[in-house]
């Protein structure tokens, strides 16, 4: 076990490289940085001190791979892809380019994320189970058809509707929870009720349906046939065979997202101004502070390959089927 | 219109070639029984033929959208040429050039005829009050618009009804005389079988929701030229216009993230399974490095740098079009980018698989070459999964517009296209009446669009993978 974990994290630096050389030559290569200091400070009136100023202060005024001028080491280390590329394998992030700790900002900024992404995540698999279990168990009647029929309208029904509808008419026409913002400690209860609600409403349809195939898909197997053959009764087969079996397609999918929940939702922290790492990532796109958004898609990288790291261990666990190789 | 005002933009050419493409392919898979037999099954299931409907009427108006030339002035100059305008407009826009043309001032509610903001009036006798002012096109022929207004619409839509209504009486006769014609029975006959549903397709479904989209499309458009039908937004444009250009958007970016990306993925998917060996490793980790970065963060990062580039070098670009254009052709291409990975996955997955079976083990010891064996064995028998996974992603992509365009991540922002439409609803919502037309319309259009399709991709789902049908 141990030997296949140290296997698959070795495994994990190639990518991790790749992600790396990928972020550079997108962010360096394709623009050079003078290219964005000319963005940011705007195109007029821009003459070459300014941007050699602006390069200066956020270090991108050095070589991007070879640095002729420095000696030894230095002609290595003292580079963009050093300072900028590297130094994200420590979880150095550095600074932002408008001068903010990017590494302190995300570890403030994660646990509002986390405030609503768990919610989400937890409500939402107990609703969606428990609904596609009831839809199992009426399975063929027309309490299938019509499920069947809501989940797939609930699935065209943009993301976006769900919240700037919930938003109207909870917050603006109902007056129960205000429309946005967020509090430290306890008092962000009621800033997260609406969001964790829409959010679980946004994912019925897809996941309620997803739930529904695995579980129809165990009930047509030979062991449920043996079960009740012996006379157990349906609700008893559905409870301890079919969702102890259709457990395991559902254990590994959410376990292969859990690290990506620090990531947080994009839209929805936008939307009701929680201030995640969701609405960071968004404030940085639209701000264009591209050191944020390469810190941010180095973390995700490494999130998502610790969910696939994660995924690989979970299966052996549950299913003893699955050898390790 | 002759050919020297033509315009035409990349995705233009694009689209024509993926009609192009599917016509082929249409052509080469009812000329084989295997890949008729799960046609047929779509046609002949009532979602199926319903939905296709629907779709139809989408892929009309996208493509009527995406022929686009200058159009000639109205005054021809000295020598009596014509003279065109530097303006790139569309061919659905001429069609519609009504409702391009009739511009308010700011909003205004649907079938309104007054302005949804008060504003000082000047009266004939030179005071001044304050009232909401008329519209200068919506409601315009109304002399006394308080007493009128209702008899009107009712009168407008009874026509449009009418209209819709005579419409498909006229293609429904024209379909059963066709069908008499085929079958050989008598008129009655045939028409008595399609009434009840006795037809193999069912025939009865398709004219009801084509009747359907007719009257509704007769209602609208009778409405539309009178009234500013869904309302007008910020700057007075008409927002069933935006509505039926951003069709066009939705379908494009449907669609042509597909074509962008299927080559690379059949391509290096069926590579990876069939090889094996170091192929497969290095395609491996390609996919896994580029499936490791988020989705949305690749694509904004790219879409950042293009904004770089376009505007460092914005002399490249003749027109607002061609760099909207541009813009949408590369969201198409990153979008493509992030989505390749799940397919070539599936692909090698089979590949693998397929590679093991007798007739491609004989083949291999026939000494028939890697190509050969591709293209005749191997190709041919994962065409299904690239199919249904084409169709499947198709709802998934137009809602993914959607939420970039939100986060200015996605098409231009002159573009029309429900995200626009959506991220201007935003401050909207937050006024005092509130204007949710904007919001309504673009959630109704891109609703029908994105129900539809996904209907008809279980359909066809179901049709070309007959494992799934037990449990669906």
């Amino acid at each position: 076990m141990m030997a296949y974990i140290i296997r698959r994290v070795l495994y994990a630096i190639p990518i991790l490289i790749g992600v790396n050389v990928l972020t550079f030559m997108l962010f360096f290569v394709v623009n050079s940085p003078d290219d964005m200091a000319r963005m940011h400070l705007g195109q007029k009136r821009v003459n070459q001190a300014v941007i050699e100023n602006w390069k200066q202060e956020r270090g991108y005024n050095r070589p991007l791979l070879y640095n002729s001028e420095a000696e030894g080491v230095g002609s290595i280390t003292d580079t963009v892809f050093f300072q900028k590329s590297v130094k994200l394998f420590q979880f150095d992030f550095g600074s932002s380019d408008s001068g903010r700790d990017i590494g302190y900002d995300i570890s403030q900024r994660m646990w509002p994320s986390l405030a609503i992404a768990i919610p989400v995540l937890m409500v939402g698999l107990l609703v969606n189970i428990s609904y596609a279990l009831l839809i199992a168990f009426f399975r063929a009647t027309y309490i299938d058809l019509w499920s069947v029929v809501l989940c797939v309208v609930m699935m065209s029904i943009s993301g976006l509707f769900y919240i700037i509808g919930g938003q109207y008419l909870v917050s603006k026409l109902l007056h129960l929870v205000p429309i946005s913002g967020y509090d430290t400690g306890l008092g962000a209860w009621k800033f997260l009720v609406l969001p964790v609600i829409i959010g679980v409403i946004g994912s019925i349809g897809a996941g309620t349906r997803w739930y529904r195939t695995l579980f129809l898909e165990e009930i047509n197997k030979d062991y449920v046939r043996t079960a009740r053959a012996k006379g157990l009764s349906e609700r008893v087969v559905l409870f301890r065979h079919v969702l102890k079996n259709a457990m395991i397609p559902i254990l590994t999918g959410v376990v292969v997202v859990l690290p990506l929940l620090f990531m947080g939702s994009l839209i929805t922290e936008s939307f009701f101004g929680i201030p995640g790492l969701g609405s960071y990532t968004i404030d940085a796109i639209q701000r264009q502070d591209f050191a944020i958004v390469r810190s941010m898609v180095f973390l995700g990288s490494v999130l998502y390959i610790l969910g696939l790291l994660l995924t690989d261990i979970s299966y052996t666990l549950v299913d003893p089927r699955v050898r390790l190789s | 219109m002759n050919m020297d005002n033509l315009v035409i933009l990349w995705t233009d050419a694009l689209v024509y070639l993926l009609l192009v493409v599917a016509i082929a392919f249409g052509i080469y898979a009812s000329r084989k029984e295997h890949l008729r037999a799960p046609w047929r099954y779509v046609i002949r299931s009532k979602v199926g033929i319903g939905t296709l409907v629907v779709l139809l009427f989408y892929v009309v108006i996208g493509l009527s959208d995406s022929i686009h030339f200058h159009p000639p002035l109205d005054e021809p100059d000295k020598n009596g040429e014509v003279i065109y305008s530097s303006e790139v407009i569309s061919l659905f826009d001429q069609m519609v050039s009504g409702l391009r043309a009739r511009q308010e001032k700011t909003y205004s509610a649907p079938l309104a005829t007054h302005l949804y903001a008060k504003e000082n009036i000047e009266l004939p006798d030179g005071t001044t009050i304050r009232d909401f002012p008329r519209l200068k096109y919506g409601g315009a022929h109304l002399q006394d618009p308080e007493k009128d207004w209702k008899g009107d619409i009712m009168a407008l839509s009874a026509l449009g009804i009418f209209k819709g209504l005579v419409l498909t009486l006229v293609l429904s006769n024209i379909l059963l005389i066709f069908l008499t014609i085929r079958s050989g029975c008598s008129f009655e006959h045939t028409a008595r079988n399609v009434l009840v549903g006795r037809t193999e397709i069912p025939w009865c479904v398709a004219l009801a929701v084509l009747g359907l989209m007719l009257v509704v499309f007769m209602w609208s458009a009778e409405l539309a030229t009178k009234y500013h039908l869904l309302g007008t937004d910020k700057v007075g444009e008409d927002v069933f216009y935006q509505s039926l250009k951003s069709i066009r958007t939705g379908l494009l970016i449907g669609t042509l993230t597909t074509l962008v990306m299927l080559p690379a993925a059949v391509l290096l998917g069926i590579m990876a399974g069939y090889f094996r060996g170091w192929v497969d490793d290095v395609i491996q980790y390609t996919y896994t490095t580029l499936n490791s970065i988020p989705g949305v963060l690749l694509i904004a990062a790219a879409i950042l740098m293009l904004q770089i580039y376009m505007s460092q070098h914005a002399d490249e670009f003749n027109s607002l079009v061609e760099r909207a254009d541009l813009r949408l052709l590369f969201l198409c291409i990153i979008l493509g980018v992030t989505s390749w990975t799940g397919l070539c996955r599936l692909l090698r997955g089979e590949a693998m698989k397929l590679r093991e079976v007798d007739y491609v083990q004989a083949a291999t010891a026939f000494g028939v070459g890697h190509f050969q064996i591709i293209s005749r064995h191997i190709l041919p028998n994962v065409l299904h999964i690239v199919l249904i996974s084409v169709v499947l992603d198709f709802s998934r992509l137009v809602l993914a517009e959607a939420v970039l365009s939100y986060v200015n991540i996605g098409v231009d922002p002159t573009m029309n296209s429900w995200g626009n439409m959506i991220n201007s609803a935003r401050l909207e919502m937050a006024r005092e009446p509130v204007v949710w037309w904007s919001l309504a319309a673009a959630m109704i259009f891109m609703f029908t669009l994105v129900l539809s399709a996904n209907l008809f991709s279980d359909v066809v789902r179901d049709a070309f993978d007959p494992r799934l049908r037990s449990t669906n």
